[in-house]
């Protein structure tokens, strides 16, 4: 079977599953998982994102499909829909699919041994698997992760977040299959999200070097704290869509570096403003 | 009188230790005792409660006389277990079930 996507490396010929994981909620892995899809989408590569986040929908309102969500993620583990039925199509982009979650409470319905029968599934068609992972450690959280080739830790600069991250990255490098089975680890990076270069400068925010030192993980990107976010999210569309926005063209330069690519790190300054620097100099 | 502007700024506001330096000390010290614990078990409560109740019949001990933890030396991981006892106070009437 072949795939339509372009420029693969050669040793990657496998679909790849990409785990949007965190540990704490509320840091931005839905909006990550959303525009890495729609990046990846753009940049040639047939890529689907699953929400993960069983009975807490919300991937199809960031994306803009929640009015055509029919069969979701659980009804095909249940074998009640085939893949074809659930997955939706984006309407902006030919190379991006979307896989609803249920909004069932029961927790346990996703079943480890269905996941890895409908990724495996998803592999024939797709070159990128993205995984949008629930808040915590539990079940869901791990299941979104435990089938995971690369792992992207979405962490804020804030105390609690990057703790948080701490503790998924020990549970990649331990209750992945990858470790269980001795393979080669979960490719693991950071994604440094809500980052406010001017606050950082007045040394009331971590700063990315501090957060990278402290985690010591690869630095995939920084995505400044912009307005653009909530505007996407309000009218359903991934922010890596807006261009013009600052977080849009920071999520395509971290898809870059995803695919290989050496990208400058922008957004990592404050804005040339301010009287104060101006008549105090840069302290 | 000339003073520069970030000395004259200092003398009125004194300069605080910024906070995002004190969040990087913090999470350096925590994370480095879970990262530690990482696989600790979690058995260790319960053992020392009964390390508790096997040593509190030969001597006098209270809860916090024991403590029990995780820790590295080098490449090995060791299991310390600190018992702390009052000079030898030994429990008279099971004096004699120990050995000499
Ligand atoms: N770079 C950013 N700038 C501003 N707001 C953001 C940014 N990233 C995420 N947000 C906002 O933070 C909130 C939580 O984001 P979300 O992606 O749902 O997090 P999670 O999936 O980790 O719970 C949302 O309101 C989102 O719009
Ligand atoms: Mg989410």
């Amino acid at each position: 079977m072949t795939k339509p996507g372009a420029a693969r490396g050669r040793e990657d010929l496998l679909a790849k599953v990409v785990a949007i994981t965190s540990g704490k909620g509320g840091v931005g892995k839905t909006t990550t998982a959303a525009a890495f899809a729609a990046g990846l989408a753009l940049r040639g590569h047939k890529t689907v994102v699953i929400d993960f986040d069983v009975g807490l929908r919300n991937l199809d309102l960031v994306m803009g499909c929640e009015r055509r969500v029919v069969f979701d993620f659980i009804n095909v583990i249940n074998g009640d829909a085939n893949l074809n039925q659930a997955l939706i199509k984006d309407k902006r982009n030919d190379n991006l699919y979307i896989f609803p979650t249920s909004q069932t409470r029961d927790k346990d319905a996703l079943k480890r041994d269905g996941v890895e029968r409908v990724l495996e599934e998803l592999k024939q068609q797709f070159d990128f698997i993205i995984c949008d992972s629930p808040a915590g450690i539990e079940h869901g959280a791990v299941t979104a992760l435990y089938f995971a080739d690369s792992a992207i830790i979405v962490t804020n600069p804030e105390v609690s977040s990057v703790r948080d991250s701490d503790r998924i990255i020990g549970i990649l490098s331990s209750r992945s299959r990858r470790a269980e089975r001795n393979e080669p680890p979960v490719e693991t990076s950071l994604l440094l999200t809500r980052y406010d270069p001017a606050r950082v400068t007045k040394g009331e925010m971590l700063a990315v070097e501090d957060v990278q030192e402290i985690l010591s993980v690869k630095l995939l990107g920084v995505i400044p704290e912009s307005e653009s976010v909530l505007r996407a999210s309000n009218t359903g569309t991934p922010v890596a869509f807006d261009e013009d926005s600052p977080a849009g063209r920071a999520y395509l330069d971290a898809v870059a570096r995803f695919l290989g690519e050496q990208r400058e790190m922008r957004f990592v300054q404050p804005e040339r403003r301010g009287f104060f620097r101006v008549l105090f100099g840069r302290a | 009188m000339r003073l520069h502007g970030m000395r004259f700024f200092n003398f009125v506001f004194p300069p605080r230790p910024k906070s995002a330096a004190i969040a990087k000390e913090r999470l350096k010290i925590v994370l480095a005792h879970e990262r530690a614990g990482n696989h600790a078990p979690d058995f260790l409560p319960r053992l020392q409660k009964e390390l508790i109740d096997v040593v509190g019949r030969y001597v006098d001990i209270r809860d916090d006389m024991i403590r029990v933890s995780l820790g590295k030396s080098g490449e090995t991981s060791l299991l310390e277990i600190n018992i702390e006892i009052e000079a030898a106070k030994a429990k008279a009437k099971l004096g004699s079930a120990v050995p000499a």
